[in-house]
């Protein structure tokens, strides 16, 4: 109990159990798009349950909600542990909570209505925005004034990722938010044309290399060597991996615009610098796998282990593809095509889902004092599920993104497109099925984690936990 | 690009290259004082986070100084560096106009040489036909839908009812030329909102469509209005002998907005008038390929 009262933990537990739950939500938001995808008439004709509106609401719900809580909780769990110090302003710490849910809240009622700003990753409309950036204050407020009155002289290397990712997230969050409002339901960006789709994609493109890559690896130097219980595999690696990255990842944002209007020197900038970060992004991979140099036995026995190792192969696979995705000549393939949204769920489903799963078992049993997670059998039962689903989702949209490329280029000896549209949609049609059975899959891991993570607050103990007689 | 921002950008671009060679060389030598290979740090965290100070793995280290060679030599030889246009002289568009030039050469005699025939006679050359409908399913499809039976707001092109006329020409005009099919709001020109249901029933039963008999006997007094266009007889403005104006037929029992016969559809026709835009083709496909794409919908309603 010492911990408890030294430490603030009630954030910690609020932002954790969020987590779980706007899990399932995201992934059952995503799983009704994904069926919409294969089978379009699952939208009904009821407006707010078409495509359109609910794609918006799973990113949101996915990428701010889950994600978002996971890096909350586990920021304020580890800048307090790590700097032996109670969090700083409890009071705001409160309203970031609060807030972050209010916002959530909201993007829930009013994307399903229709009211979108239009920019992807960043659909809500300007009054949502404003909270963000207040509730976005507090929570830099709280983060670095702990750091502030820290009781240990070197501030650990999760703590540089949680601040990189506090500070550019708002950087990135005001810049490309900046619109006019009409009225209260509706605004307009304050750039125009090329300006602002590279806007956009600046902000797009650090949302994952800040959001999901910086804050995520924030989490990785803090769990994975508490639970495989080695050092750090190199403080220089970390040095070097951290300031590279977070200084090359700013210029990536234009391969997202390959022959489009953007000028030529924006786009072979964006790829120049998107290839330069291949060697940063392994260094965190690098860094967190080594780390269990002469602890591999634990893999065997250790499904949390498991969870984030997995994690870091799935980081180091994505960010060996969006480089190669970023050269021109491939992206000309790949871009407009579903391997685009594999190598984002490759991202998405297998590092920073796996990575956040991996830390909450670690983390919950600890803020609300329990022995350990209620039944390690169901974290194995969550990890293969997981780690099945994605493989299933990310294999049917490689080869559906490299079909569709190819049938799209064919031409016939005449000079002719060999396909037209609909008959790439109508090859796609199975891999689209295969992904929705992933996607159930990793929706199953996620319930069965909430079903696990409920039974261990409530305090009950596994069947397994209990000796069985004879 | 001014010159402030052309070397804004290159001085940047180049600093940051040079940034990650210097931080990689500062950070794979140890330096005196520093811990050992194989010793931790020093730094403990939460009673047991330590980190060793394992060099940088060389396989690593060469990978990123081939991606910053890589990247200065590429920002040398194609336009990077604000501009600078790089040692290539490469351009987006450039690659654009000397990819579309190859196709043409390539592939305008193919279709030069369709365009030599007239278009009944293409209509029955089978391969012809083929290259015809990739044609038609690229450009056309999405509007006139895949099997170029039209949907609602798009005409049907495999009947016998033209609203610009069914022959070579009329075809490969609506094609190149595009059409803007308009019928005004009428409610005002028939006297007023209470008429517009009587015309509306006395327009669906010219083509003997459902409709109240005493409501259309009424409407036929006022439909005097619509005859301008529609002709007395309602038969349309190319039966009147007009090609461009494209009133349709109304006595045919081909509905162009709706499916079937529908008075809802066809008194907000007339209370709000319609418009209908096929667009112009012959700057994106040019004379030749439309020819062939006329000789293909001529032959979806004149089997040979």
């Amino acid at each position: 109990m010492e911990s408890q009262q030294t430490y603030n933990y009630t954030v910690v537990r609020q932002f954790a159990v969020m987590t779980v739950i706007w899990g399932v939500v995201g992934l059952l938001v995503g799983v009704v798009i994904a069926a919409q995808l294969a089978w379009p008439a699952l939208n009904f004709d009821i407006p707010w349950l078409t495509y359109s509106r609910l794609r918006p609401l799973h990113t949101n719900a996915v990428i701010f909600a889950f994600g978002g809580s996971a890096l909350f909780a586990t920021s304020y769990y580890v800048v307090q542990r790590t700097c032996q110090t109670r969090l700083f302003a409890g009071g705001l710490a409160a309203f970031t909570f609060w807030g972050w849910n209010l916002i959530i809240l909201l993007a829930a009622i009013s994307l399903p209505l229709g009211w979108t700003s239009g920019k992807e990753y960043a659909e809500l409309e300007w009054p949502i925005d404003i909270l963000i950036t207040l509730v976005w204050v507090a929570y830099a407020i709280v983060f670095f004034g702990t750091i502030a009155r820290r009781k240990v002289q070197h501030i650990y290397v999760a703590n540089w990722f949680f601040g990189a990712f506090i500070i550019t997230v708002a950087v990135l969050h005001i810049v490309n938010s900046a619109a006019l409002p009409v009225s209260l339901t509706k605004s307009y960006s304050v750039y125009a044309g090329t300006i602002d789709a590279m806007v956009q994609w600046w902000y797009g493109h650090n949302a994952v290399g800040f959001f999901l890559t910086a804050g995520f690896l924030g989490i990785m130097y803090y769990f994975i060597p508490k639970q495989a219980e080695r050092p750090i595999y190199s403080y220089r690696l970390s040095v070097v991996h951290f300031w590279t990255l977070i200084a090359i990842y700013m210029w990536a944002g234009p391969h997202h615009l390959h022959y489009t209007a953007l000028p030529d020197w924006a786009q072979s900038l964006g790829m120049v610098f998107s290839l330069l970060l291949l060697a940063p992004s392994w260094g965190g991979m690098i860094n967190g796998i080594m780390t269990l140099s002469g602890a591999w036995h634990k893999l065997r026995t250790d499904p949390i282990l498991r969870f984030l190792i997995v994690s870091l192969s799935f980081y180091g696979m994505s960010t060996f593809e969006g480089p190669m995705m970023s050269i021109k000549t491939v992206n000309a393939l790949s871009h407009y095509t579903d391997w685009t949204i594999g190598h984002v769920h490759s991202g998405a489903l297998g590092w920073v889902g796996l990575v956040s799963m991996g830390a909450m078992y670690f983390l919950i049993p600890r803020v609300f004092n329990r022995d350990g997670m209620y039944s390690k059998k169901l974290i194995e039962v969550h990890f293969w599920t997981a780690t099945i689903g994605i493989v299933l989702y990310i294999a049917a949209m490689w080869i559906a993104g490299v079909m569709q490329g190819l049938m799209w280029r064919a031409v016939n000896d005449d000079g002719t497109l060999t396909y037209s549209f609909v008959e790439s949609l109508e090859a796609t049609f199975p891999y689209y099925v295969v992904r929705l059975l992933g996607g159930l899959l990793y929706l199953f891991g996620m319930l069965v984690m909430l079903y696990n993570v409920i039974k261990t607050i409530s305090g009950a103990k596994a069947p397994e936990a209990v000796p069985q007689s004879a | 690009m001014s010159s402030f921002w052309s070397w804004f950008i290159s001085i940047i671009a180049v600093l940051s290259f040079i940034g990650c060679y210097l931080m990689i060389r500062w950070t794979s030598r140890r330096r005196a004082g520093e811990a050992n290979e194989g010793e931790v740090t020093g730094h403990t965290w939460d009673e047991d986070l330590q980190e060793l100070n394992n060099p940088l793995p060389a396989w690593w280290l060469w990978m990123f100084y081939i991606t910053i060679v890589f990247g200065l030599v590429y920002m040398a030889l194609y336009p990077a560096l604000g501009r600078f246009e790089g040692i290539f002289n490469w351009s987006q568009k450039d690659q654009y106009e000397a990819e579309v030039a190859a196709a043409e050469a390539r592939f305008a005699p193919i279709f030069a040489a369709y365009a030599k025939q007239p278009i009944p006679q293409l209509a029955g050359d089978a391969a012809a036909m083929r290259a015809g409908q990739r044609l038609f399913l690229n450009y056309c499809a999405q509007c006139h839908g895949s099997s170029a039976t039209g949907a609602v707001g798009f005409p049907n092109l495999t009947d016998e009812d033209w609203l610009y006329g069914g022959t070579p020409e009329a075809i490969k005009t609506s094609i190149l030329k595009g059409r803007q099919g308009m019928m005004p709001p009428m409610a005002a020109a028939l006297g007023g909102d209470e008429n517009v249901e009587d015309v509306a029933h006395y327009v669906l039963s010219l083509s003997g469509a459902p409709h109240d008999a005493a409501k259309a006997a009424a409407g036929k007094a006022k439909f005097g209005a619509c005859a301008g266009c529609h002709g007395p007889d309602g038969k349309g403005s190319l039966a009147m002998g007009n090609p461009i104006m494209g009133a349709p037929n109304l006595t045919d029992g081909v509905w162009l907005h709706s499916n079937g016969p529908s008075l809802e559809a066809v008194m907000t026709a007339i209370r709000e008038g319609r418009s209908g835009e096929m667009p112009a083709h012959e700057a994106l496909l040019g004379e030749d390929k439309v020819h062939l794409l006329a000789a293909y919908v001529y032959s979806l309603s004149h089997n040979p």
